[in-house]
């Protein structure tokens, strides 16, 4: 007989900040330069050197722990981690202990079926980065590169409220968007600059013990989180289901075949000696401090998403495209400044900007055109001086190549603007009509499908200019006539 | 041959041409060849320190003020780093290490006009009170080569005692400059924990570690403290309280009866020294004539404070201490084969047996097991002495001890006891516990010729006012 399990999952999320300088010393933090060239005697851990606060850092995990609703923590004292290996210069790591930036606070996801659910937090605290051993470099000897010594990190912990692959998923996806967003990390896995861990346990459904835990490492990237946790799920559940037991312990992910395997045993495990750091003294965060921060804060991407779905009226799927982003939330509020039709404003952004953007691969940030322009030629389209079509196929790129023109003038110079002149339109009906006689006697008979045909004709000798709301009308008075 | 005793007493006569820095540093020089075998220097800049005589003396000459120490001859304790100098905290691990930089206290001294004369000898990473810890031999007491010159900054004391530099500076963590002091009959001052910048100090216990002036007067160690001290970037302990001008206020009487505490409980430890109890006492009563209250307090910690004090201190230094790995820099064990032998060879073979026997007892204090049993009570213990200590230097303005309880002891007499070794550090310890400024004066020589030395410690950042009464003290004193 087979038992049904459940997963209990917690995460563990390193933010690596994007300060200009590391998190004690002001060495730089740039990705992708030369291997230790970013390196002074402090991030070698040179003997007489001593580490002090960069406030950019701490302003970013202030940011991360508003945004998520924690308590910030006022006193924040600095802890040691001590232990030995060939990246940790010092010999041990400057983190927090007891007493972590932020604590509590929740992360709200939306699942694929529509649910949604909030993930808590235990807690966020600040850290120093390793540098990066490299093992496949030279045959014989492992190379070590500290550039990354010294780099602010956000560790963040989540309580055990994950229960699938999926909730990791858009649980990562949701911190992703919000570093993004708050522009304190790139968000970047496959570079390392958001690391995820996974602590993965199953249970039989209904009971509230723990299974073992097994914390899973190495996904570099958001698909990988849900690969690697889904199969961890099922690697256990076949242990238990044969009568076996899960041994804890630290598993690494293999991205090609979809599988963990076993990286070390918990049983060899390290004890860490934290104490407090005696070279920073406490920092204290103010009221008045924490509120400056605050201010300084974009709107996040769940208020967004309220805001476009609740007083815009937006679909839930327009509304989840354009708050992926920052700036693509940004471009669209500068259109609907200009504009009252939201919905058009959404297509627009979603639909035809976005293909523009990927088809030359640029972010909107290069978009040459203005959200103003944009809301001029949703006024143009919904005076009905310019068709749908016409607009989106040669204005719109007319426009990109001639930014400055009002929509109106290049409408004007490409002999876009739709007629509602009804003189103009009878003519070129009767004359179409005059020239399809068998067709018209058809219709007459009952195949009304014709009038695409009469319509579109029409609309060809036009050259486009008439309105088709127009043509449509003159065409049926004149067919039932 | 100039007789230095102070340098505000040389200064005119560098300006006058009188006398030149060249002069002055070939002298010390001489010194040091006389006194080779008392082991004070690793390493002399002969050469470097008679151009840069030379570069004074062309500015004397020229009517320009090269500074406030300009021709003050200074040795720097092996813990101290001077940008592209060897600095090894006497120890093998890093034989041959040359530092990338200046530490604070050293810029800060090169730019008053200083000439840096050389390195000093000490116990190993500054862990002993006798300096037969350095891997690199013992130093000598000049004032019996058969006796220890104290520790940890046995060499920079030596150097001052016997002229082979106007003035040292050491570092002190539970003593390491006012107990070699006491031993060499020179002045040591530890400054309030924050009041120096630690920057470029090879740390030994973060928390109290402090660096400090070893002179002849305690006008020296005023000046010198004067250019030292005061807020540094580079160190987040380093504290932003105003620098008074501390040479100002020397050479004058108090103005009123002072309040004068002494712990009871010290003056008669059974470990304290007769002659020097006698003599303390006999100091107190001098006091006493002079109208100054002299009054023994009760403080109960005394039992608790060398405890207290090597359980935080080797807690730090097996922290501060893991930096020696042999990976980047420093010694590397030849039979030393992949990560983990690099690490376990390299330290086995690079630290002295005194070092080793610290980090262990520091990692055993940090372990999860014994944390609260050791740490976590030695901390609460250290807020006690901390706060016992304030209020006593707010009652009073000034605690006043013999700085040792013993004279020099005989070189070996505790290398094989280490508890002993420890008590050492008996009457010291509690400024590096507290934070508060300490100062050792000379006392004089008791009825073998053994130079001992009186301790007075005041509030935090009252350097002032305990520079000012030492120096008073000074004239009181044989």
């Amino acid at each position: 007989m087979s038992v049904a399990y459940e997963a209990v999952i917690g995460l563990e999320i390193h933010v690596q900040l994007i300060t200009q300088s590391k998190a004690f010393c002001a060495d730089s933090t740039a990705y992708g330069a030369l291997p230790n060239t970013q390196v002074s005697p402090i991030s070698l851990g040179h003997p007489g050197t001593l580490p002090r606060h960069n406030r950019s850092a701490v302003d970013y995990a202030l940011k991360m722990g508003l945004a998520l609703g924690c308590n910030i923590t006022k006193e924040n004292h600095y802890s040691r981690k001590n232990y030995f290996y060939a990246d940790l210069p010092k010999g041990y790591q400057i983190t927090q202990f007891n007493t972590p930036i932020c604590e509590g606070g929740g992360v709200n996801i939306r699942l694929k079926d529509g649910s949604r659910k909030t993930v808590q937090l235990i807690r966020i605290h600040m850290e120093e980065d390793t540098g990066k051993s490299m093992h496949d470099q030279d045959p014989r000897d492992s190379l070590i590169d500290y550039n990354r010594a010294g780099t602010p990190l956000i560790e963040v912990v989540t309580a055990p409220d994950i229960r699938t692959g999926e909730e990791a998923y858009a649980f990562v996806t949701e911190i992703r968007r919000l570093v993004r967003y708050l522009d304190i990390c790139d968000g970047n896995m496959e570079e390392g600059s958001l690391r995820c861990d996974a602590n993965v346990s199953i249970r039989p459904i209904g009971t509230s013990t723990f299974g073992t835990k097994v914390e899973v490492k190495n996904m570099n990237s958001i698909s990988n989180v849900r690969r690697a946790i889904d199969h961890e799920i099922e690697r256990q559940r076949g242990i238990l289901d044969a009568g076996g037991a899960v041994a804890g312990e630290t598993r690494g992910f293999n991205a090609l075949n979809g599988t963990t395997f076993s990286m070390r045993s918990k049983e060899m495990v390290n004890d860490y000696r934290y104490f407090p750091e005696p070279d920073l003294p406490p920092l204290i965060l103010s009221d008045q401090y924490i509120a400056a921060v605050h201010k300084l804060m974009p709107e996040l991407p769940e208020t967004l998403f309220n805001r476009f779905t609740a007083e815009l009226g937006l679909s839930e799927y327009d509304a989840g495209v354009l708050t992926d982003d920052k700036a693509t939330a940004a471009y669209f509020l500068e259109v609907v400044k200009h504009t009252a039709n939201y919905k058009s404003a959404a297509n627009w952004v979603t639909v035809h900007i976005r293909g523009y953007l990927n088809e030359h691969a640029v972010g909107i940030d290069d978009f040459p055109l203005s959200g103003k322009r944009i809301a001029d030629l949703i006024a143009l389209i919904d005076s009905g001086q310019v068709s749908n079509s016409a607009a989106a196929q040669k204005l719109f790129p007319a426009m990109i190549s001639h930014d400055g023109k009002s929509p109106l003038e290049l409408a004007e110079s490409l002999n876009l603007l739709q007629t509602g002149d009804a003189d103009l339109i009878e003519s070129i009906a009767d004359e179409v009509l005059a020239s399809l006689p068998q067709k018209v006697e058809e219709y007459r008979q009952g195949k009304t499908g014709l009038l695409g045909l009469f319509v579109g004709e029409t609309m060809k000798r036009s050259k486009g200019k008439a309105d088709p709301r127009k043509v449509n009308e003159v065409l049926l008075k004149k067919l039932g006539a | 041959m100039y007789s230095y005793t102070q340098y505000s007493r040389l200064r005119a006569d560098l300006e006058a041409g009188a006398c030149s820095c060249r002069a002055l540093v070939e002298q010390c020089l001489q010194a040091c060849e006389t006194h080779k075998n008392l082991n004070a220097f690793l390493d002399l800049y002969a050469d470097e320190a008679l151009l840069r005589a030379d570069q004074l003396d062309a500015q004397f000459r020229a009517g320009r003020n090269p500074g406030k120490l300009a021709g003050m001859v200074i040795a720097l304790k092996d813990v101290i780093c001077y940008k592209d100098h060897e600095v090894s905290a006497s120890s093998k691990i890093l034989k041959g290490f040359k530092s990338l930089y200046n530490a604070t206290v050293t810029e800060r001294l090169l730019q008053e006009g200083a000439i840096i004369i050389g390195r000093t000898n000490c116990d190993e990473f500054a862990m002993g009170a006798s300096n037969e810890n350095s891997a690199f031999g013992p130093v000598l007491n000049a004032a019996d080569p058969s006796r220890v010159p104290g520790g940890s900054s046995g060499g920079s004391a030596v150097a001052v005692q016997t002229g082979m530099c106007h003035a040292a500076l050491g570092s002190d963590t539970g003593g390491s400059i006012r107990q070699p002091a006491a031993f060499t009959g020179t002045v040591g001052l530890k400054p309030t924990y924050g009041r120096i910048s630690r920057w470029g100090l090879l740390a030994y216990a973060s928390s109290f570690d402090q660096i400090g002036p070893m002179t002849l007067t305690v006008a020296d160690a005023a000046l010198l403290l004067e250019v030292m001290a005061g807020p540094d970037q580079h160190d987040a302990t380093c504290s932003t309280q105003t620098v008074d001008a501390y040479t100002l206020a020397l050479d004058e009487a108090p103005e009123k009866p002072l309040r004068i505490a002494y712990l009871g409980d010290a003056l008669d430890h059974p470990g304290l020294d007769t002659e020097i109890r006698l003599r303390s006492f006999d100091l107190f009563e001098t006091l006493r004539s002079q109208g100054h209250t002299v009054e023994a307090v009760s403080f109960p910690y005394l039992d608790y404070m060398v405890p207290c004090y090597y359980v935080l201190t080797t807690a730090e230094a097996s922290s501060n201490l893991s930096r020696y790995s042999g990976l980047t820099y420093g010694y590397r064990s030849p039979a030393a084969h992949d990560l983990e032998s690099t690490f376990k060879r390299s330290r086995s073979e690079g630290f002295g047996p005194e070092v080793k026997r610290r980090i262990m007892l520091g990692t055993f204090v940090l372990s999860s097991d014994y944390y609260d049993a050791y740490y976590s009570k030695a901390q609460k213990v250290r807020r006690v002495i901390r706060d016992k200590t304030a209020a006593l230097l707010e009652q009073y303005d000034f605690l006043l001890l013999p700085t040792t309880s013993t004279p020099p002891f005989r070189l070996g007499e505790k290398a094989s006891d280490p508890i002993a070794m420890y008590l050492a550090d008996l009457f010291t310890v509690q400024a590096n516990l507290a934070g508060n400024p300490a100062i050792s004066i000379p006392a004089g020589t008791n009825s073998a010729g053994l130079p001992f030395g009186m301790q007075v410690m005041a509030g935090n950042f009252k350097e002032a006012a305990m520079l000012r009464f030492s120096d008073y003290l000074s004239r009181l004193l044989p």
